[in-house]
């Protein structure tokens, strides 16, 4: 299942990233999980939320830009290899990881990264056939 | 269809033939020149420094012989010094948000304010609007002229005015949609930012009742037009003016958009070498130089505009004798120097147009590293634009860049920057923000 995942191009400078988490707090919105891209001069903030459609109205309200994109939160087995597993069927399959990045579950006891793949419904596909447990919403953020 | 227009006696002004409206001129410019010469000393001052009289202006080319005001006069004689009415007869006063010093100050007889309206009623009238039309005033109101002269000039049309002043982008949206609303007025660039919000709303504004915009307050490009003409269903009108004159409503175009006629009645346009001051032929471009021929509270002769067009008194189709200005795209005061070389911020605008999605808001950055001056532009972003990895932000960067330094030819650094971040003054961005301090050796 594919998760939403908002982007917020913010820049390098003190209390940017400040000034967002403050807009979700006052809207009552948890980050399930953030990761920040940054370079010299601004930063891409991607933010994995449950409510994200009322993130996304909160953000917009405070004139910020948010761009929606289709990521996949994917389980990797606890051993050695086990995410080169999985690289390799996407790889074997031309599908490119445009980047990736951990998601802590409350439970703690496997290992999810959300991935932003190229063709993430091809995705999906293949991995369900290669028995890659590929996480939905309800898995990752509880009810 | 739109394009017929019926003929109405508040437009006959319009339609003067041309020597009768050059004996008018002449009537009122020595009625203008006299009044100033009579009950505003730092005009007299600089009347007899030149040793002149009121008498000296016998036919309409001895305008010339006038000396120029500028605005740096306004600054001097802070507040009221070139009021010539008492201010018992003065009704209103407007001020610029000067972003320096003192603003500057300008005020109104109820003649004057009456005057101001029946401008802005005629050019509503030469771009076929009626008393049935919505007009949503958009422009800020306050002592900033836009607000309030276009209100009274809608309103003294008979048209329903809806007083939004600027800002709140969603309500604008809200208001346009609910209420029906056929015309707006705002600047250019504000009413493309409402296009691209309507967008993100779901809000197709094809669908909507709006048919005329009225655009204004700030020079804007062809290209501007034709971004707002292909997104709505409206014609987007030029309006002209300044406060120092008497506020938007100097000129505006008629239904033909062939670029505003000056309402020549009451205010008198030449065109100037900005450099050596010299009237120039028609059809050349120069600075826009204006001289009121009616204003009672504060008559101005020969204004120094800044603005750069030229003149055409080729017949428009619409059939009125009033001549036209070409629209305006540059302002002397906004070009800037980097490198040696002369550029207007009309040109990173067309350069940011060029490439699909960015909206013309902007601003240019002007700095000098190690005796090194450095041009950056910041480019507010939308969501067409971004992108959520490093690599697709720095190519777009990339592209605007390339785009710019084929315009300009000097290499530009482009910024992105989140919507509504870029400083706005009555709904204008600053376009150039120079940072350079020429004493400064680092
Ligand atoms: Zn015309």
């Amino acid at each position: 299942m594919k998760l939403k995942q908002l982007s917020i191009m913010i820049p390098n400078q003190p209390g940017a990233l400040v000034h967002i988490c403050g807009i979700l707090q006052k809207a009552q919105i948890n980050i399930s999980t953030l990761t920040l891209a940054d370079t010299a001069d601004f930063g891409i903030l991607r933010l994995i939320i449950k409510d994200w459609e009322a993130a996304k109205k909160a953000l917009e309200s405070n004139a910020l830009v948010v761009k929606v994109s289709d990521v996949l939160a994917i389980s990797i087995p606890n051993e050695p290899g086990g995410l080169l597993s999985i690289l390799n069927t996407l790889n074997s399959n031309q599908i490119n990881v445009e980047y990736m990045y951990g998601f802590s579950l409350a439970t703690g006891k496997q290992s999810v990264q959300i991935f932003r793949l190229n063709d993430p419904d091809h995705a999906i596909e293949i991995l369900n056939k290669a028995h890659v447990c590929v996480l939905g919403a309800g898995e990752l953020f509880g009810n | 269809m739109a394009n017929k227009i019926v003929f109405d006696p508040v437009n006959a002004p319009d339609f003067l033939p041309v020597e009768k409206l050059r004996e008018l001129q002449l009537t009122r410019l020595q009625q203008t020149v006299l009044r100033a010469y009579e009950r505003v000393p730092f005009f007299r001052a600089k009347m007899e420094e030149r040793n002149l009289t009121p008498n000296d202006i016998q036919k309409l080319e001895d305008i010339a012989k006038l000396p120029f005001s500028i605005k740096k006069d306004l600054r001097d004689t802070y507040p009221f010094g070139l009021f010539a009415s008492p201010m018992n007869e003065v009704v209103r006063v407007h001020a610029s948000s000067g972003t320096t010093g003192k603003p500057i100050v300008v005020g109104y007889t109820k003649e004057d304010l009456r005057v101001w309206e029946e401008v802005i009623v005629r050019g509503m009238k030469s771009v076929g609007m009626t008393s049935n039309d919505i007009v949503q005033v958009s422009y800020g109101y306050g002592l900033f002229t836009g607000g309030l002269g276009a209100h009274y000039g809608a309103e003294a049309l008979g048209a329903t005015v809806v007083p939004a002043s600027g800002g709140n982008t969603h309500r604008q949206i809200m208001l346009m949609k609910d209420f029906g609303v056929t015309t707006i007025c705002c600047t250019p660039s504000y009413f493309i930012h409402l296009i691209d919000q309507a967008q993100s709303m779901g809000i197709d504004m094809k669908s909507l009742s709006l048919k005329y915009g009225i655009f204004g307050a700030e020079p804007w490009t062809q290209e501007m037009r034709k971004y707002i003409e292909a997104n709505t269903n409206i014609k987007a009108i030029d309006i002209y003016g300044l406060s120092e004159i008497i506020g938007p409503g100097v000129a505006m175009e008629c239904i033909h958009q062939a670029g505003p006629h000056i309402f020549e009645d009451y205010f008198y346009p030449e065109i100037i070498d900005p450099d050596t001051g010299e009237v120039l032929p028609e059809g050349e471009q120069g600075e826009l130089v204006l001289t009121t021929l009616s204003k009672a509270a504060m008559p101005m002769i020969r204004y120094r505009t800044r603005d750069l067009t030229s003149l055409t008194s080729e017949r428009c189709a619409c059939g009125r004798t009033l001549r036209r200005i070409k629209r305006i795209s540059t302002r002397s005061d906004d070009m800037f120097i980097i490198r040696g070389v002369n550029v207007f911020p009309t040109q990173i605008e067309t350069a940011l147009l060029s490439i699909e999605g960015t909206l013309p808001h902007y601003q240019i950055v002007l700095r000098r590293e190690h005796n090194l001056d450095t041009l950056e532009v910041q480019v507010e972003i939308n969501d067409k634009l971004i992108g959520d990895t490093v690599s697709e932000v720095t190519a777009l960067e990339k592209r605007i860049s390339r785009s710019v330094e084929q315009i300009i030819g000097i290499h530009a650094i482009i910024k992105l920057v989140q919507p509504d971040t870029l400083q706005r003054s009555e709904g204008k961005i600053k376009r150039v923000c120079d940072l350079r301090d020429p004493h400064k050796i680092n």
